[in-house]
C-alpha cells in the first residue's frame, strides 16, 4: 500500500506542480503511514534519484521514448494497470493540463473517486474528505471520497514544495504500451517566458490599457518580476491578446503569489478566477472600480504613469539587492 | 456523423455564493441557471457550426437532470441541436453523470461526444474525460481549436507554456474552451422551432456515487487594501518586497 503520484514532464523536465504533488504526496503519506512514491511514464533528462530529496522512496518508470507524447487513452490504461500492481490506495496528480486530461479517465477506470481542484491535504478524522475550490475560486467544497483507491488531482500554486532530503531508487517497468490513437502534428510555444498556470507572479492587463499598443510595459514588467503575463475577457475577445492569456471564469483560473491588474475593473467574473491569488495588487485609475475591495495593495492613478514608475522602482531595487 | 453534446445547468456568472442548512447546500433561491458556458459557446457552437458546413451531420444533446434542466435544454435546441435527450435524475457527482452520459453514447453509436472544459460551478472538468476511459475511445482535453476532415479530427490543445495540434479519428470524446468558437444568440426562427424539436426524457442507469459533497465554505474576507499615492510608485515596490516578500 502506498501514495502515488504522476510525474508530469516536458522538454526532458519534470514540472514545478508534480514537484508540488509529490511534497503533498509525502505529507499524506506521512499522514497515513504509507510511503510515497512516483510513477513517471517517458524518458526525462533530469535525475529522478534527486526526487528522493521531496519525500519519494521509488520512482517507477516506464521509460519508452513514444510516451513523451500524451495520449490519454493509453496513458489512462497502463496508469490503471500500474495502480493494480503497484497496489497504490492514493493517487496524486496535479490539476494542471495533464492532470485534467487523465485523473477523471483513471476514476473511471478504476472506479476511484477523484476530487479534482484540491488545495489542501485531506481531513481524515472521520472518512477522507478533500478542501477544493468550487464556483471559480468564489468558494470551497469539502467532499468525501467513499472509495478503497482515491484520487486526487492539486491545483497547481496552492501546496508548497519541500524538501525532506533522502534519495529515491528508480525501477523500470515493464508493461506493454500500443499504438497512440492521438498522434501529436504540431506544437508551438506561447510568446510569455513562464507559464501562466505555473507563475508565481502574474502581471495583467485589462481594457484600461486601451490597445494592444501598450503592453509594451505590461511585458517589461512581466519580464522585471520573472512573471507571466495575462489579460481579462474582452482584451482576449479584441485579440489585443491572445485567449490563452484570458484568466477569470471562463478563462483560466489562476493562483500565483501575486497578482498585478492594471485597468481592470474587477468584475465578479474576472474575480472568480484570480481571487485565490494570495496578493492581489490593483492599479486604476477609477477610486471605485470593485477590483479594489478584492485588493491587498492598491494605487488610484493612471496606468500609463505609474506602471512605467513601478518599472523604474523594480529596476532601481534589483540594482541595489 | 453523429454528435453527442453534453450540457450542464449552472448558476448564471453573476450569482452570489451562499449556503445554506449549516453550509451542506449551495443556496438556489432567485439564482438564475443558464447551459454552462465552456458547454454552450464553445462545445455546442462547434458542433453547429460543423453541422452548416456538413447538413447530414446529426447533433443530439444531452442532460442529466430533472425538469427545471428543460428551458436551458430549449435554449440549446434553439441554437441549433436536432434532439435533445434528458436523463431524469439529479446528478450526484462527476462518476454518475458521466456514467449516465456513456450509456446513452454506447446506445447511440456516436461519433464525436463534446463536452465543456468544465462546469463554472464545480470547476471538476472531469466528465468528458471519465466519459471516454468509460467507452474506451480517445479523449482530446482543453481544446482551443477544432477541425473535422472526413473521419479525422485536427485539435488544437492547450498545453503549459504552448499549444499542441493533434490528430484523432472517430469515435472520440474532446472537451472545449475559448478559441474553439464563439458564443452565439439564437434567433426567433430558432426559438419557434426548438418548441416542436424532440426532447426524449429517459429513465437514469444504475450508477454509483464515488464521492460526496460534504459541506461548503467561502474564502475569508480581505483585511482591505492599502492604498500607496500615485505619485509614489517606488512605495509599492517597496511594500511588496519588505512587507509582503514577494518580489
Ligand atoms: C458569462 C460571462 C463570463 C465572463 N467571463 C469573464 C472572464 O472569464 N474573465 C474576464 O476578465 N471577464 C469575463 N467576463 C466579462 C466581465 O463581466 C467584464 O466585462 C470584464 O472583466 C471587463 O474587463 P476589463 O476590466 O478589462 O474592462 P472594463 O470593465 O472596461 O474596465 C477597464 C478598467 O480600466 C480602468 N482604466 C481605464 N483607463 C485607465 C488608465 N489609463 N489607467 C488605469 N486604469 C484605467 C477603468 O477605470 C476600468 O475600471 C464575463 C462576462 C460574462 C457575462
Amino acid at each position: 500500500m502506498s501514495v502515488l503520484v504522476f510525474l508530469d514532464h516536458a522538454e526532458g523536465k519534470i514540472k514545478k506542480t508534480s514537484l508540488e504533488a509529490l511534497s503533498y504526496g509525502a505529507d499524506l503519506a506521512l499522514m497515513l503511514g504509507l510511503s510515497v512514491n512516483g510513477v513517471l511514464l517517458g524518458t526525462v533528462s533530469d535525475d529522478l534519484g534527486e526526487l528522493g530529496k521531496f519525500g519519494a522512496k521509488k520512482i517507477y518508470q516506464l521509460a519508452k521514448d513514444a510516451l513523451n507524447q500524451l495520449d490519454v487513452q493509453q496513458y489512462v490504461r497502463l496508469l490503471a494497470e500500474i495502480v493494480k500492481s503497484l497496489d497504490a490506495k492514493v493517487i496524486i496528480f496535479s490539476n494542471n493540463v495533464s492532470g485534467k486530461a487523465l485523473a477523471p479517465g483513471l476514476s473511471a477506470k478504476l472506479k476511484a473517486g477523484l476530487v479534482s481542484g484540491a488545495v489542501k491535504l485531506p481531513d481524515i478524522s472521520n472518512g477522507f474528505v478533500v478542501k477544493k475550490s468550487v464556483f471559480s475560486g468564489k468558494a470551497f467544497a469539502n467532499v468525501a471520497i467513499k472509495t478503497e483507491i482515491k484520487i486526487i488531482a492539486l491545483n497547481p500554486n496552492s501546496y508548497k514544495i519541500s524538501e525532506k532530503g533522502g534519495s529515491a531508487s528508480v525501477e523500470g517497468l515493464a508493461i506493454e504500451d500500443g499504438m497512440p490513437r492521438t498522434k501529436v502534428v504540431a506544437t508551438t510555444k506561447a510568446s510569455g517566458e513562464v507559464p501562466l498556470t505555473e507563475a508565481e507572479i502574474v502581471v495583467s492587463g485589462g481594457r484600461g490599457l486601451k490597445g494592444p499598443e501598450n503592453w509594451g510595459m505590461i511585458e517589461e514588467l512581466a519580464h522585471l518580476l520573472h512573471a507571466a503575463t495575462a489579460c481579462s475577457r474582452p482584451v482576449a475577445d479584441a485579440h489585443w491578446r491572445p485567449h490563452n492569456e484570458h484568466v477569470g471564469q471562463t478563462g483560466i483560473a489562476i493562483a500565483p503569489n501575486l497578482y498585478i491588474a492594471i485597468g481592470i475593473s474587477g468584475a465578479i467574473q474576472h474575480l472568480a478566477g484570480v481571487n485565490r491569488s494570495k496578493v492581489i495588487v490593483v492599479i486604476n485609475k477609477d477610486p471605485e472600480a470593485p477590483f479594489f475591495k478584492a485588493a491587498d495593495y492598491g494605487i488610484v492613478g493612471d496606468a500609463f504613469e505609474v506602471v512605467p514608475g513601478i518599472i523604474e522602482a523594480v529596476k532601481h531595487l534589483h540594482s541595489t539587492s | 456523423m453523429k454528435f453527442l453534446v453534453c450540457l450542464s445547468k449552472t448558476p448564471d456568472t453573476t450569482t452570489k455564493i451562499a449556503f445554506k442548512d449549516n453550509n451542506t447546500k449551495f443556496a438556489t433561491d432567485g439564482v438564475q441557471w443558464i447551459i454552462n458556458p465552456y458547454d454552450e459557446w464553445y462545445a455546442l457552437v462547434r458542433a453547429i457550426e460543423l453541422k452548416e458546413k456538413d447538413p447530414a451531420t446529426i447533433v443530439h444533446l444531452i442532460c442529466v437532470g430533472k425538469e427545471d434542466s428543460d428551458p436551458i435544454i430549449r435554449k440549446a435546441l434553439a441554437l441549433g441541436g436536432d434532439e435533445a435527450i434528458r436523463v431524469n435524475v439529479e446528478g450526484r457527482d462527476s462518476f454518475f453523470v458521466a456514467t449516465q452520459i456513456a450509456e446513452v453514447a454506447k446506445k447511440g453509436s456516436y461519433d464525436i461526444v463534446f463536452a465543456g472544459k468544465e462546469t463554472i460551478d464545480y470547476n471538476g472538468s472531469s466528465v468528458g474525460g471519465m466519459i471516454a476511459a468509460l467507452l474506451d475511445v480517445p479523449f482530446v482535453s482543453l481544446a482551443t481549436k477544432f477541425e473535422l476532415n472526413g473521419g479525422t479530427a485536427t485539435i488544437t490543445r492547450l498545453i503549459e507554456g504552448g499549444e499542441e495540434s493533434d490528430e484523432v479519428n472517430v469515435p472520440f470524446v474532446v472537451s472545449c474552451q475559448k478559441g474553439v468558437a464563439e458564443q452565439r444568440i439564437p434567433n426567433m426562427k430558432g426559438i419557434m422551432g426548438a418548441r416542436t424539436k424532440p426532447l426524449q426524457v429517459v429513465e437514469e442507469v444504475m450508477a454509483d456515487a464515488l464521492t460526496s459533497f460534504v459541506s461548503f465554505d467561502l474564502p475569508p474576507a480581505k483585511a482591505g487594501v492599502k492604498l500607496v499615492p500615485a505619485d509614489n510608485p517606488a512605495e509599492l515596490v517597496r511594500l511588496l518586497h519588505e512587507e509582503a516578500k514577494l518580489i
